[in-house]
């Protein structure tokens, strides 16, 4: 099976920006021939590579997220622009359920124990259990309902915070994140990234949630701020944390790695095997389509 | 016999035997020694063996076993009392000639080891302690992108044992999208999922095998070579029941030549030892006997625990009686 870069590389002419040592000069020499850009959840298209891409046709995302690319630059310069949608909600609402499972359960230091000889010495502690706990979600998207969807299987009382309250279900709205955050055990990020949505896990937010409340990202790192969040975990104002995201990946604050009620993750919300092909396939059908002149299969712009 | 009365919250409290390992013990401030008049021959050995000869009911702490010995010693015995969903450590079959009644934890553990048979799988298929690991390590910087995991919906789950662990099991991965097929003593009229005769029947059909039966004569080694080879070569074993229901010499065999995909072991078949081939393997996630181990699943088998003896010293119907093969 070929990669997805392989497969564009049959199809288009590639360029590997990332890979590209003098990025400045790269351009200068390559900027009239280059029609689109394939981004992902890392990097996409800002004002400046736009400003820099006269003939830039299309941005193709290998992600859901928009937040890499200037929408407001492509209107006005009528390039077009598509996501993967659909494709990974399961594997990202799956991975927030297993954060969940991770950090309460504490099952990455269960492991830990065994393979370092500890359990020879004695058992492993009590940790806490997950079925039955109350969880909050921002953002009832298509990732949202499908976390709130499994959450039920566990008997997890739902509730959430949506910008409005959604009539078709029956989970509990709350009207500010403050709010969804005293009244959770569990906080998880779901939302897409947006100006407004920065930093919407901040202090107030992380102390509503207390020194018994998890919250769990896989959303964006801005989503939260995290140097506070950092404190509040060192300092026990808050109870746990599973992260798959960070405000600059791939750094991770250090002062997280000897915590044992968190659990990191370098960025794997979509990271299967199966959901990474059909992204893959999208994002070159949406390419295929643009320059064959047919409906684009995911079109955001 | 003294001090036995249905209305027993007006007299003494009943007496309990206490049977543990000394190094096994209820956490401190448990509420049995409120209701229950404790009897514990480690702290504090009987004084006169009439005693013991006057013993109704056993409460057997952690998996102590009960041998016909034991129960040589305890004639007068009427029922015992497990603290686990497991009784393997009990000798069923004598108890059963005696007449003697037992009782296990039933449904108190359920939901906590069926939360941890998803929390292995999850760390099997999605990789958590080795991505958790590769960023603790400083390995993300350096070495960029981590290899990609499994969708876990899309994996053909067989429970093996549809018990009340395997219930809960089932309704939780059914919500991931996984479809389910099970195998169990007796095919389960009211259950909508697929069933199979026997484990390597539901292994050839299943992408991962979740081994939540109860451990006796005919399933010990129930995952055996067979088993593992109908599973294939990416299959998934997780193993929250006893560490005897495989073979574990032949599990490592297999993991190490890369004919099966993975493993999440809570159990072992001699804890806590457990082989150090597994403590390489990436594909492997490792817990220390520890599914049930929550604040909650004591409490609930506290309750079950002085539900079962309520119920027996007033001669009313036992809460978790272990059912008769």
């Amino acid at each position: 099976m070929l990669t997805s870069s392989e497969q564009l590389e049959k199809r288009f002419t590639l360029y590997k920006f990332h890979s590209i040592p003098d990025k400045a000069h790269f351009l200068n020499s390559n900027k009239a021939s280059i029609r689109a850009v394939v981004g992902n959840a890392s990097a996409g298209a800002d004002a400046q590579l736009i400003h820099q891409l006269p003939n830039l046709e299309i941005v193709s995302s290998f992600s859901v997220g928009l937040d890499k690319i200037d929408l407001a630059k492509c209107k006005e310069r009528g390039i077009r622009v598509t996501n993967t949608p659909d494709v990974l909600t399961d594997d990202v609402a799956d991975l927030a359920i297993g954060l969940m499972l991770a950090v309460l359960r504490r099952l990455c230091q269960s492991d830990r124990y065994v393979r370092s000889g500890q359990w020879k010495k004695g058992d492993f502690k009590l940790t806490t259990k997950f079925t039955g706990k109350s969880v909050g979600i921002i953002g009832l998207g298509r990732i949202g309902l499908a976390i709130a969807k499994r959450a039920e299987a566990f008997r997890c009382p739902i509730s959430y915070h949506a910008r409005t309250e959604k009539s078709d279900v029956n989970y509990k709205y709350y009207p500010s994140v403050v709010e969804l955050a005293a009244n959770c055990q569990i906080l998880v990020v779901a939302c897409a990234l947006t100006e407004e949505t920065r930093h919407i896990i901040n202090r107030e937010v992380i102390n509503a949630l207390g020194p018994k409340g998890v919250l769990i990202n896989i959303g964006r790192g801005p989503h939260v701020d995290e140097p506070e969040l950092v404190s509040a975990l060192v300092q026990g104002r808050l109870g746990g944390a599973g992260l798959d995201v960070f405000q600059d990946e791939p750094n991770v604050p250090e002062e997280l790695f000897g915590l044992e009620n968190v659990v990191l993750l370098p960025h794997v919300g979509s990271g299967t095997m199966e959901t990474r092909k059909e992204m893959a396939d999208l994002v070159i059908g949406n390419l295929e389509a643009h320059f064959l002149n047919r409906p684009l299969l995911t079109p955001v712009l | 016999m003294a001090g036995e009365n249905p209305n027993f919250q007006n007299t003494d409290p009943p007496t309990v035997l206490v049977h543990r390992f000394p190094s096994f013990d209820f956490p401190p401030g448990n509420r049995l020694s409120t209701q229950f008049h404790l009897l514990d021959p480690i702290t504090s050995p009987p004084t006169s063996p009439v005693l013991l000869h006057s013993i109704r009911a056993l409460l057997c702490i952690g998996p102590v076993p009960v041998t016909p010995e034991t129960l040589n010693r305890l004639p007068s015995l009427q029922i015992i009392v497990g603290s686990s969903a497991g009784v393997d450590h009990i000798d069923l079959t004598e108890c059963r000639r005696r007449n003697i009644a037992v009782t296990n934890a039933g449904s108190a553990f359920s939901e906590d080891t069926a939360d941890y048979a998803v929390a292995l799988l999850f760390g099997v298929l999605r990789r958590l302690p080795a991505g958790d690991r590769y960023v603790r390590d400083g390995f993300w910087p350096v070495n960029g992108d981590f290899p990609l995991g499994f969708k876990l919906g899309a994996k053909r789950v067989g429970i093996l044992g549809l018990g009340s662990i395997g219930s809960e099991v089932a309704k939780r991965l059914a919500a991931f999208g996984c479809s389910i097929a099970y195998f169990s003593r007796k095919k389960k009229t009211s259950v909508l999922f697929p069933y199979y005769e026997n484990a390597i029947d539901l292994a050839a059909n299943s992408d991962v095998l979740i081994v939540c039966c109860a451990l006796n004569d005919e399933t010990h080694h129930i995952v055996n070579k067979d088993v593992m080879v109908a599973l294939g070569k990416e299959g998934v074993i997780i193993n929250v029941g006893r560490g005897p229901l495989v073979d574990e010499k032949q599990l490592v065999e297999f993991l190490v030549r890369g004919e099966l995909g993975g493993a999440g072991l809570d159990v072992f078949e001699n804890e806590p030892n457990v082989p150090k081939e597994l403590l390489e393997r990436d594909n492997v996630v490792l817990s220390p006997h520890c599914s049930v181990a929550t604040p909650e699943s004591f409490e609930a088998l506290q309750d079950v625990i002085i539900a079962n003896l309520k119920a027996f010293f007033s001669n009313k119907p036992l809460v978790s009686p272990v059912q008769k093969d």
